[in-house]
């Protein structure tokens, strides 16, 4: 076998952006350590690791970080360009075309999302769950854009947008169980819906997601506890 | 040879994402169509190449449009390499990353706070967002030092990735010392940086893509102007 690939991934288990990278390790067949983080005591090598944001996912290969789920997608795909799937399609025009949709979903797709669960107001809630309607749409139109009719963002084989997009599949699964709000709605999105069906079950996919009810325990005691701060705050 | 490429690049000459594209494709000895637009009065060219935002810029190759100023580079980039054509992103893996990731805190971190001075709506405001400002290129400073290992550019000895991503935004930095006398890049403060902006400055696809400075101005007193109309009116 090669000479050792040292790679050790930092992460938190709930963090979407952490499951990006696992995604990316798991479809390319690479093997590595994890580490768990306490993100109310993080540890030395995190923080050194990560001096400017000081958050997880960072990837450590043979000691050098990288930091940024996009961005350690991308190096996962060039680093281990050899190995397992190419995330990263090889037409420059459609690579193009997958780093605008990875792009949307950080900077439109996800910024809705919270708005809508956690927006301090009704009004901004509200606003939230507009600008998602919109946002799910456009990926909708992005999904039959590039996948062309096949099964996934990358084609035949789930790729660089399936990866950014399906970090998100654990909090879309609990979402329907928090708000009874399913965001790719079969009857409004379908071949989203399809998609994350058939995404989530794939073999490299299916056991790296977190379950679901697990989350939704996070995310219970996380409204919990701001409703606690807030009845108290306006005390 | 290759069948003729039809490059058309719309933009607006203040806008730092434009600047970028622009000065990619300068980079690169590559002729290109420049279409200015105009912000409130959007061509239907735009608006139907860039449905999603709207937005400048836009990159129409061969009929094909490409949106996203980052995008955009890391198109230009690719197609456009070979023998004797500079190189804007690193080959090496690990040094793409420390690209993309420098790119990604101009554009997350340092942009949003630099725009928020010429947006404040109150003297409060505007103080604050300097300060964010101020503690936002401080990493920048240190990323300098640590990417360009004693070259002229953050990425090597020309114009690189991480230099086009902080260098558009050059001529808003300077609009805002001259409008508020908030100097965000000075030689005492940030000294790598403040040397790094003149060699920038002085490049050729600098000197060729760069407004005056004036005109920054300009367009920033009329953001200021509809930032306060729109909060008046709420």
């Amino acid at each position: 076998m090669a000479g050792a690939e040292d790679l050790k991934l930092l992460g938190m288990w709930a963090s979407p952006f952490v499951l990006r990278a696992k995604l990316a390790l798991s479809l390319k067949g690479l093997n590595y350590e994890y580490v768990e983080e306490d993100l109310k005591n993080k540890s030395e090598l995190l923080l050194k690791s990560n001096p400017v944001h000081n958050k997880v996912p960072v990837l450590i290969h043979n000691g050098k970080p990288v930091c940024e789920s996009t961005v350690i997608v991308q190096y996962i795909d060039e680093a281990f360009a050899g190995t397992g799937l190419s995330l990263l399609p090889s037409d420059p025009y459609e690579r193009a075309l997958a780093r605008f949709w990875a792009a949307y979903i950080d900077d439109k797709l996800l910024p809705s999302w919270t708005k809508t669960s956690r927006g301090s107001t009704e009004e901004e809630r509200a606003e939230g769950k507009e600008q998602s309607a919109v946002a799910v749409e456009n990926l909708e139109g992005a999904l039959r854009e590039c996948s062309k009719g096949k099964p996934f963002f990358g084609g035949d084989n789930p790729g660089y947008v399936d990866v950014i997009l399906g970090g998100l599949l654990g909090w879309v699964r609990a979402s329907e169980e928090l708000y009874g709000i399913n965001p790719f709605d079969p009857a409004k999105t379908p071949l989203l819906a399809a998609w994350a069906e058939r995404f989530g079950a794939l073999e490299a996919v299916d056991p790296v997601i977190p379950e679901v009810n697990k989350l939704v325990e996070v995310a219970k005691m996380m409204q919990a506890k701001l409703a606690a701060e807030a009845a108290g705050a306006s005390n | 040879m290759a069948a003729k490429e039809e490059l058309k690049l719309l933009g607006v000459d203040v806008s730092p994402f434009a600047i970028r594209a622009h000065m990619a494709l300068v980079i690169k000895g590559v002729s290109c169509e420049y279409v200015v637009e105009y912000l409130s009065n959007k061509s239907e060219l735009l608006l139907s190449s860039n449905p999603i935002y709207k937005k400048v810029p836009v990159l129409i190759h061969n009929g094909k449009p490409i949106c996203e100023s980052l995008v955009i580079v890391q198109y230009v980039d690719e197609i456009f390499s070979g023998d004797g054509v500079p190189s804007i992103l690193p080959t090496d893996p690990y040094e793409r990353a420390i690209a993309r990731f420098w790119a990604a805190y101009v554009d997350d971190k340092f942009f949003p706070v630099l725009r928020g001075i010429v947006l404040a709506l109150t003297e409060q405001e505007r103080v604050e967002k300097a300060t964010e400002t101020f503690a936002a290129i401080e990493p920048l400073e240190e990323a300098f030092a640590m990417c360009s290992k004693g070259k002229a550019f953050f990425c090597g000895d020309s114009i690189g990735y991480i230099d086009l991503a902080l260098g558009s935004l050059l001529v808003w930095i300077e609009a805002i010392r001259r409008m508020y006398n908030i100097e965000i890049i000075s030689a005492s403060k940030t000294p790598r940086l403040s040397a790094w902006a003149e060699r920038f400055g002085e490049s050729a696809a600098a000197k060729e893509v760069l407004p005056e400075v004036d005109k920054a101005v300009q367009f920033g007193k009329m953001l200021e102007a509809a930032a306060s109309a729109a909060a008046a009116s709420k």
